[in-house]
């Protein structure tokens, strides 16, 4: 057994990938300040066509059953999709209700928490609200957003600015009210969390420092340094906390319940982890907040999610007979880690090239605009690796294109690399990378799900009692998103999705009954599509357990 | 056609270790680790959370973001042969030779109830809501605990005069993993004080941003209707053209900026 590492590390780096990093400082100068031109429609169009993992044959497949049956879904989300319940209907007692409330949130993230405050506000009782979450209250995507939240404000800007650039960014596919219901309120989203307390980047006489985002024709990103959505979280879940709201951590919901005659959604079935029984919760009004889906590794891509983002939300909703939509289109982020081993995946946000960084490739040469919308900008970095073989090889067998950092502190003045991006700082620091002096290694990683429950202005499922709010909705990106719209997604649809619970709650007084009726309907729709599977779902969470402990489980409790 | 399928399946072989686990096979360096007390082998390459599933580990607690911003897998290690406890997120934490570990899955801290919106902005409410801060003995051990590396001594100093902008400044950075708390011998909540600190300093600290108000009041007057409603209006031809006339006008706009 040996502990010293195989390559003798210079800077972190291995000297291979030295040599490539001396012909990026070699042509630094020349870059700096100075971008490539953007790709015209057509040209951009080409690139996904070519290297985009979405537009690659193989992959995906038509939904077999159901209301969207025959749209295309990746077969990860399908294999989901086309699965058994996790537990016998039979086995579970719905007689004995644990949790009686008004309001049942799923999903503890930006939108689950401010949905939870907004329907309070809406007269919703505290004691009458109950949030449940899979980890921990705050484990989510939205605490891992870094980049910023896109709002209008900018004097030279203005919402219907906003909302072409979030529809041409979309190619024209989001469903237009939807999108108008979130830009227009974007502005009141992000003065309620300043009055919460919200610290956003600020110049020295107070304004706010907004930037550009991918696929952006106005600067309007507001970055809480690069932990936006960790600052927007712990302000939200402190308010939360504040009002004493009750919520429930580590209880994962695995089925949701109905109504057998209206079909309403009027209640949910959560597993406590830590102990393995289950609890029965009956709501008079459900939100689904539960988020995306990365840790499905779509197409084998690494991931920049958390690890409960398994698309249990879809599954269920859809089982209970709920509209899907753009369930086709996967965000690739242009820009994960790809070095060193222990980050492979992790995010570095899109704020790095709208403050200056710019992909190069392994011989120095800039061949991309750094601003194109993710999926043009991802697929270029596939075809400059796969393509035309200008990537650089890691000791782990991937290739990935530098990101050269540095050049931020040439073009903004030294020390804003450290200021602008301490969360990423630390990071490569503590995997032995100085990003203020060397650049980084990214390749595409797997980091948002566009599609998901279909939605309205309103938060509106397409079924009774049931509302959705964030990334499990589909509708508001289409089939891209922009940078600093989903942390704004969050934040407007939880709160819309607040308010629009809060009156119906007011209208309907009474639950209606519990059952599992939709999942003797959702079995027959299997058997009648001739689905033959021993699968099952949600997933709840990933298994990254190693091979050789796997091969000698034995499972004696059960 | 061939060859660009062939680019997917490349790129998921490349990333199995990180999808689906690693293989035995794979690994070339090894580092023996005591979970909890119990010696196991594991590859060098990983962090401390990749290693336990390594070894068998399934998570159903410490383990929430796998990057460093959301404070769930607080760990307490120690190294053979030494007496030191150490602290770590073990996401963020490359394994090495000898550690003795064990994970803090919850932290039972008090949190006192505030209301933002109505506390007035003076700095005796530190003391107010937090009166144990004043126990502080500035022995320094919530800072050498803290896995961010944040001056959290330094930030109670300021929380004890009443100092909501260096609180705020100092503690920006929280992950709220709530290690100082655990090791405060004064039972000071180092993360809730500045976490009180952060929101007061956020809505008070800081002019009403004229930009912002005047969009709020625009929508509310509805003056954005009009420009909605043509938006909404156009066909898909339409919309192209009036993208691309608008993208255009990047380069005229984003230049320079602010710092």
């Amino acid at each position: 057994m040996s502990t010293k590492t195989e390559y003798k590390l210079i800077g972190g780096y291995p000297q291979d990938m030295r040599n490539s990093i001396k012909k990026v400082e070699a042509t630094r100068k020349k870059r700096a300040g100075k971008v490539l031109e953007g790709m015209s429609l057509k040209e951009r169009e080409e690139v996904l066509n070519q290297c985009h993992p979405d537009f690659r044959p193989g992959g995906k497949r038509k939904i077999g059953l159901g209301l969207n049956k025959g749209n295309i879904a990746p077969n990860e989300v399908a294999d989901l999709i086309e699965a058994h319940p996790l537990v016998d209907p039979k086995k579970i007692n719905l007689k004995k209700i644990d949790h009686d409330v008004d309001l049942l949130i799923i999903g503890g993230g930006l939108a689950g928490t401010a949905a939870a405050l907004l329907a309070n506000d809406g007269g919703v009782k505290t004691d009458k609200i109950l949030l449940v979450n899979k980890l921990r209250h705050g484990d989510s995507n939205s605490i891992m957003a870094q980049g910023g939240t896109q709002v209008a404000d900018a004097p030279e800007d203005s919402p219907p600015i906003h909302y072409l650039d979030a529809f041409g960014g979309g190619h024209f596919t989001n469903k237009p009210e939807v999108l108008k219901a979130l830009i227009e309120e974007a502005p009141h989203s992000l003065k309620w969390l300043v009055d919460l307390g919200v610290l956003f980047d600020r110049t020295e006489d107070g304004d706010f420092v907004r930037l550009a985002g991918g696929g952006t024709s106005r600067k309007r990103m507001h970055a809480c340094k690069d932990y936006t959505g960790m600052e927007e979280v712990r302000v939200l879940r402190d308010e939360f906390r504040n009002r004493e709201i009750p919520t429930l951590e580590y209880c994962p919901v695995i089925e949701l319940l109905t109504d057998p005659t209206t079909k309403k959604v009027t209640g949910a079935v959560i597993w406590e982890m830590e102990t393995g029984d289950y609890k029965v919760i009956r709501a008079k009004a459900t939100i689904m907040a539960t988020g995306g889906f990365g840790r499905l590794h779509v197409r084998g891509f690494p991931t920049t999610n958390h690890y409960g983002a398994t698309n249990d939300g879809v599954v269920l909703a859809y089982r209970a007979g709920a509209k899907l939509r753009d369930l086709d289109t996967v965000q690739y982020h242009p820009t994960g880690a790809a070095y060193p081993q222990q980050i492979i995946g992790l995010l570095l946000t899109e704020k790095l090239r709208s403050m200056g960084a710019q992909p190069v490739n392994v011989d120095g040469e800039a061949f991309v605009y750094p601003l194109e919308p993710r999926d043009v900008e991802a697929s270029a970095l596939i075809k400059e690796c796969y393509v035309k073989n200008k990537g650089v090889p890691t000791p782990t067998g991937m290739q990935g294109v530098w990101l050269d950092t540095p050049l931020i502190d040439v073009i903004n003045g030294k020390g804003t690399i450290k200021d602008s991006f301490p969360g990423m700082v630390r990071m490569f620091e503590r995997f032995g990378v100085d990003m203020v002096k060397d650049p980084v290694l990214v390749f595409p990683t797997l980091h948002y799900q566009n599609g998901g429950i279909e939605t309205d202005p309103l938060a509106n499922s397409s079924i009774d009692g049931l509302f959705v709010a964030g990334e499990v909705s589909g509708g508001v990106h289409g089939k891209n998103r922009l940078m600093g719209n989903s942390t704004l997604d969050c934040i407007v649809f939880g709160r819309i999705s607040g308010r629009t619970a809060a009156k119906y709650l007011k209208k309907n007084k009474t639950a209606g009954k519990l059952s599992f009726k939709h999942l003797e309907r959702y079995e027959k729709l299997l058997k009648d599509a001739k689905i033959k599977t021993n699968r099952k779902a949600p997933m709840v969470l990933p298994d990254y357990r190693g091979k050789e402990a796997l091969e000698r489980m034995l499972d004696i409790f059960n | 056609m061939a060859k660009e399928k062939n680019i997917m399946e490349k790129i998921a072989h490349a990333n199995q270790s990180v999808t689906k686990g690693i293989d035995p096979k794979d690994v070339k360096h090894w580092a023996k680790i005591y979970i909890m007390g119990k010696v196991y082998e594991v590859p060098a390459d990983l962090t401390i959370m990749q290693a336990m599933e390594y070894a068998g580990y399934r998570f159903i607690h410490s383990c929430g973001c796998r990057a460093g911003f959301c404070g769930a897998c607080s760990t307490i290690y120690r190294m053979k042969g030494e007496y030191k406890l150490q602290t770590a997120m073990a996401c963020q934490t490359r394994v090495e030779c000898g550690m003795y570990l064990v994970q803090l899955p919850f932290s039972p801290a008090e949190k006192p109830i505030y209301s933002v919106t109505k506390e007035p902005y003076e700095g005796n409410s530190f003391l107010k809501y937090f009166p144990e801060i004043a126990r502080c003995v500035s022995c320094n051990t919530c800072t050498k605990a803290c896995p961010q590396d944040l001056e959290v001594m330094d930030y109670v100093q300021a929380a004890l005069r009443g100092d909501f902008q260096r609180v705020a400044e100092l503690s920006f950075d929280c992950i709220q993993c709530g290690m100082c708390a655990l090791r405060c011998p004064a039972e000071i909540v180092q993360y809730n004080v500045s976490q009180f600190g952060r929101v007061m300093y956020g809505r008070n600290g800081f002019p009403e941003n004229k930009a912002l108000k005047k969009v709020v009041k625009a929508t509310e007057k509805g003056e954005y209707k009009k420009d909605f409603k043509n938006l909404l209006g156009l066909n898909m031809k339409q919309s192209k053209e009036a993208y691309k006339k608008q993208q255009a006008t990047k380069a005229k706009f984003l230049k320079g900026g602010k710092k």
